[in-house]
Order: structure tokens, then sequence, then C-alpha cells
């Protein structure tokens, strides 16, 4: 892997592939955290969203939308709606059962891959990353790499603005924190946690159209990102954004430095593991540690 | 023991063993065969209705204690003679495994739901590892491992020192004996000291800790107690399809073992079978009739379960048929699950 090229080049390359790791976890694993971290609610069917994201966006390419629209306004806003159809239809009824809604969007998640599979099928044409390539030394690296790693942070800076500056922020930190409180003085809790749930719906959404120039698509995919964004979300702790980033940015560079060291399934291996020895020490996740109280 | 003088349980007793030696006579070979493989996904079931059911673990992994013994199984049945050395290993892996994992998560004091979200995770690792070994590298003694095409050709169950492998009639005896062995073990055991204290676990764990039990050996001891139970039904499963993939460790194998103890119902025994029997027979009617894709069937099937009958057909009909008999008087509460 690498032939030539200076000791620099290699560490460069490494750094930006352990930055991409990060960021493409942290892009998987955000629109979960926000829904768990603010409702209490475990989305089963993420993984899902994340499918359906891509394949809004790509089937909008192919008809002819331009890639940005449809990478940052299509793909969000057909998840965010559906994600709002979920909470209304499903999630709503089964507040404060946090097993039940597991359950519940679990068969979501089948039901999405079975409808997906029928409609949509399995050869799917993807979309190639734009922008061509890099040179850093003696290597190419896609320039699409940079642009995964950028959008991971301006949606955290993004998302952090959302929830800390603006009024709607303060509301739903408010009723992530005593929603019985919030009710009474006057929020509807409700319409908090429907728009909570659309935006991390879109959050998913965004995030399937921006990894599926590299990932593809195909109706099962969300199974290969669903283990690592419940073991983000987990290990990152009660605060959604800092948590996210903290376990996003631990787990990334773990995951890339076995697949440096190894292959990248036992990269894989290697997060979730560290996860699970991490958690024997840290129950509630990093933020339940470190940070609390933070968003 | 009282329940050993209870009427359901002797029922169970006398008539599981006049209808698993009836059958054979009276039903075709095929359906036999697949009556086979129903009784040890429904032992499977049973693993997950004493872990879930009983101890309240949330072990949404339990797939992959089954797989572990399939795969245990398979490598030891084809490197050593005869199936006992393979039905040893199928206990023994998963028993290591979920030790191993359960002192991660119960001395760690892991949450419910974490700990279903780990448990399932294990399964999807295992997914994972087992699909990236095909090639020639990757064998155990003389068993390939395979990668995604699996382990073909697993030897059948043999009885202990007879070299004949069991015929179709033969593989349905020793499965529905494991399911009817498993099942009636697994009532007594729920009314031992033991079994009470893992309910009471389920009940309140912090009563359970305060009354001075240490609930983190109790759920540790459950929950290898049903990777056992899983371990063998793979090895099982192994033997009646003479093969093993990696399809075990798959999120939707994962799911369809939670629908059968769903549907049939969380805290009995008798659920998880029949939620076994009931699910399977449905999805391969629904597969020969072509009707629709699986995973809508059981997607819809897991929705209609949480959604309309979250305590499960058992506890339902238990419900509704205490209310039609004693309509007019008062109705005992059923416990929550």
């Amino acid at each position: 892997m690498f032939a030539e090229g200076g000791h620099i080049d290699t560490a460069i390359l490494i750094l930006v592939q352990v930055l991409y790791a990060v960021g493409s976890l942290f892009l998987i694993a955000v629109g979960l955290a926000i829904v768990f971290g603010m409702m209490g609610v475990i989305n089963f069917a993420h993984g899902e969203f994340l499918m359906i994201g891509g394949f809004a966006f790509v089937l909008a390419v192919k008809a002819g939308v331009n890639f940005w629209v449809a990478m940052f306004v299509v793909a969000p806003l057909v998840v965010a709606l559906i994600g709002v159809v979920v909470e209304r239809l499903i999630i709503r009824h089964l507040y404060g059962r946090i097993v039940d809604t597991v359950l519940a969007t679990w068969g979501l998640s089948l039901l999405f891959i079975g409808i997906a599979s029928e409609t949509l099928g399995y050869f799917q044409e993807g979309v190639a990353p734009p922008f061509g390539s890099v040179r850093i030394g003696a290597y190419q690296e896609g320039a699409y790499t940079f642009f995964v790693i950028g959008v991971a942070l301006a949606l955290l800076a993004a998302l952090y603005v959302l929830l800390r500056y603006t009024p709607f922020g303060l509301i739903a930190r408010g009723t992530m924190q005593n929603a019985a409180m919030a009710a009474a003085l006057g929020t509807n809790v409700r319409a908090v946690y429907s728009i909570t749930f659309g935006i991390g719906a879109a959050v998913s959404g965004l995030a399937g159209a921006v990894l599926a120039p590299i990932a593809g698509v195909l109706p099962v995919i969300g199974v290969t990102y669903i283990a690592k964004a419940f073991i983000t979300v987990i290990v990152g702790g009660a605060s959604p954004l800092a948590g996210t980033a903290l376990a996003s940015s631990l787990l990334g560079t773990i995951n890339q430095a076995a697949t440096f060291a190894s292959t990248a399934v036992l990269g894989e291996v290697a997060l979730l593991g560290a996860a699970i020895v991490l958690l024997r020490f840290l129950p509630a996740g990093i933020t339940g540690r470190f940070l609390r109280g933070s968003v | 023991m009282r329940e050993l003088r209870s009427k359901s349980f002797i029922a169970a007793a006398v008539a599981g063993p006049a209808l698993i030696v009836a059958l054979p006579q009276i039903v075709e070979v095929y359906t036999i065969f697949n009556l086979s493989v129903y009784a040890i996904l429904a032992t499977l079931a049973l693993s997950l209705g004493l872990v879930w059911g009983m101890g309240g673990i949330l072990s949404f992994g339990q797939s992959a204690f089954f797989g572990l013994g399939g795969y245990a199984y398979a490598i030891a049945a084809i490197n050593f003679a005869g199936s006992t050395p393979g039905l040893l290993a199928a206990v023994a892996l998963p028993v290591v495994a979920a030790a191993v994992i359960g002192y991660f998560a119960f001395f760690g004091r892991i949450s419910d739901v974490y700990f279903a979200v780990i448990s399932l995770t294990v399964s999807l690792i295992l997914y994972n590892l087992i699909n990236s070994t095909s090639g020639a590298a990757y064998r155990i003694g003389d068993a390939p491992l395979g990668g995604y095409n699996g382990i073909p050709s697993v030897p059948p169950l043999n009885l202990p020192f007879a070299a004949a492998p069991l015929d179709f009639a033969g593989t349905f005896y020793a499965a529905a004996l494991l399911l009817l062995v498993v099942y009636l073990g697994l009532r007594l055991l729920v009314n031992t000291r033991f079994g009470r204290v893992v309910v009471s676990v389920r009940e309140n764990e912090l009563r359970a800790e305060l009354l001075g039990y240490d609930v983190r050996l109790y759920k540790l001891g459950v929950f290898c107690l049903g990777a056992a139970i899983a371990g063998l039904a793979g090895a099982f499963y192994a033997a009646w399809g003479s093969f093993i993939g990696p399809g075990v460790f798959s999120i939707g194998f994962a799911a369809q073992i939670i629908v059968w103890v769903l549907l049939g119902g969380l805290g009995t025994l008798i659920g998880p079978v029949l939620g076994c029997f009931i699910v399977q027979s449905l999805t391969a009617w629904l597969g020969e009739a072509e009707a629709s894709n699986p995973s809508i069937v059981l997607g819809v099937l897991f929705l209609a379960a949480v959604m309309l009958v979250p305590k499960g057909l058992v506890p339902s009909l238990r419900e509704w048929g205490r209310r039609l008999l004693g309509a007019g008087r008062a109705v005992p509460r059923e416990r929550a699950p």
C-alpha cells in the first residue's frame, strides 16, 4: 500500500484517512444520536433512513436534478418527511416504552428493506464521486474524501449552533431535560418531539446521500451502518453532539489504525470490540463521565 | 417439587412423547423433515424465552450463540468421528463466549437497552468475520470455514457408540426430544430457587440486590445457560441441513428469533415455542405461494406484535380465557412481563 514515497507523505495520508473514518462515523451516527439523546428513542430503522437518503439522492441525480440540490435538499427532505410520518404513526404511541420502540422500529427496518428490494432492486447504478483526486506526495487521494470530512465538520457546527443558540434549541434542550416541566410551561412537547425526530431523520438522509457516492446504494446497506452507528452513540453517552463527536473520533481512529495493521473487516471488529471493553468501564458512555451536561 | 404435580406439566410430559412417537407414522417424510427444523428453531426460541422472558435480559444476538454452536459442531464433527465431540463443542464454545460478553456487560452494569445493542453487535461482528474467511487459507483441521459459502456436508447426528447416522425419522426424534427435554427442564428450572431468583431479578433488580442476591452472577448464569441451549440447537440445525453458513449471524435471523418470542408471549415458555411454529409455518406457506418478500412479512409481523398484541399471544389468550370463564368474577390481573 505504501510503495514508495517519503514518511511525511505516508503520515499525511494516514492522517487524512483517519479523519475520513472519524468524519464518516460521525455522519452515520449523528442522526441517531439526536433522536436518542433528545427523545430517548432508539430508532432501529436508522440504517434504513440512511439507505433511503442514499436512494433519494441517486434517483434524483439520475432524474436530472443538480448533484448538490439532490444531496443537500432532496435527500434530507425525503427522509425528514418519512421520519415525521413514522413518528406520527408508530413512535408517538410508544413513548416511555423504550424496548417496544426498539422492537417496532426493528420491524419497520425490515419492512423498509423489503419494500426497497421489491421496488428499487439490487442493481442500482451508483453516482461517481465528483472532484477527481488530490496528490499527496507520491499518493493519490480522492478529493471527495476531504469533502466528506468537511461536511461532517460543518454539520457538527450547524447542529451545535441550532441546539445552543436558537430558541428552538433552547426549547428542545429544556424538553430533553424535563419534558413534564416543559409541558407545564406551555411547550407543545409533542410538536418538539415531532420536529426533533424530523431533524434527526433529515440529518440521516443527508448522511446517506453524502456517503452514497463512496459506499453505493443497496436495499440492505443500512445493516452495514447500523452496528457502527449504535455503538458510537452508546459509547458517546447522553450528550448527542459532544458524545458522538468524541466517540467517533476515538472509534474511528481505532478502526482505521486496525485497518492499516490488518484488513478492513478486522478494523470493524476492533471498533466494536474496543467499544464493548470501553463500556465495561464507562457504562454510561464518555459523556456520562466527562463533559456532563454538554449538548 | 410442586411443578412436577401441576396438570399442564404432566400433560406435556405425557402428550409430548406420544406425539413424537406417533407423528412419523401418520405424516409424510417431507413434513417430518420440516417439523424437525421447526423443533430445532423452537429450542432456540426457548433459549431466548429463558434469557429474555424469564431473566429480563434483552439478548438480541441470541443468534450468535446458535451460529457459534452450529460452526463448532460442524468443525468438530468434520475433524473427529461421530457427533458427540461436536455436540460438546457446540455447548462449550457458546458458553465461553456468553461468559466473556456477560462479564463485560453485567459486571459493567450496562443498561438493558444498551445490552440489546451490544449483543446484536456481537452477532454482526461474527457475520463480518465469517464472511471474510473464504479461501483455502481459512480452515480448522479438515474443516474449511468457507466464508459466505458456509460449510457444506456437515456430518449428520448419530447416537453415541453407534456409527450409523440418524435417518429423517431419527433426526426428527432427536430434535423433538431435544425440544421436549429443554421445555420440561426449563419449566422445572424456573421453579427452583435459582429460577425464582432469576425471575425476581427481572421483576425488580434493585430489590433482589438489596435482599442479598448477587444479581450479576444470576444474570451471568441464566445468560450462559441460554447460550448453551442456543448452541445445542445450532448444532442440531447444522446436522439437520448438513450445512451451516454465516446467514445465521445476520440481522434478519436475529430479528426472527425476537419475533417468535414476542409474538408467542414474553414470560411464558410455551409462548416462544408456539410463536416459532406459527411464524415459521406462515413464512414457509407465504414463501411457497411466492406471495411476497420475507422481509416484508417479518416486518409486518414484528410491527403487529408490538402494536397490537404487546403481551404476546399466549398471555393474551390466557387473559381472554379467564375473562370468558370468570365472567362476573373479579379477574386477576396479568403480571407485566
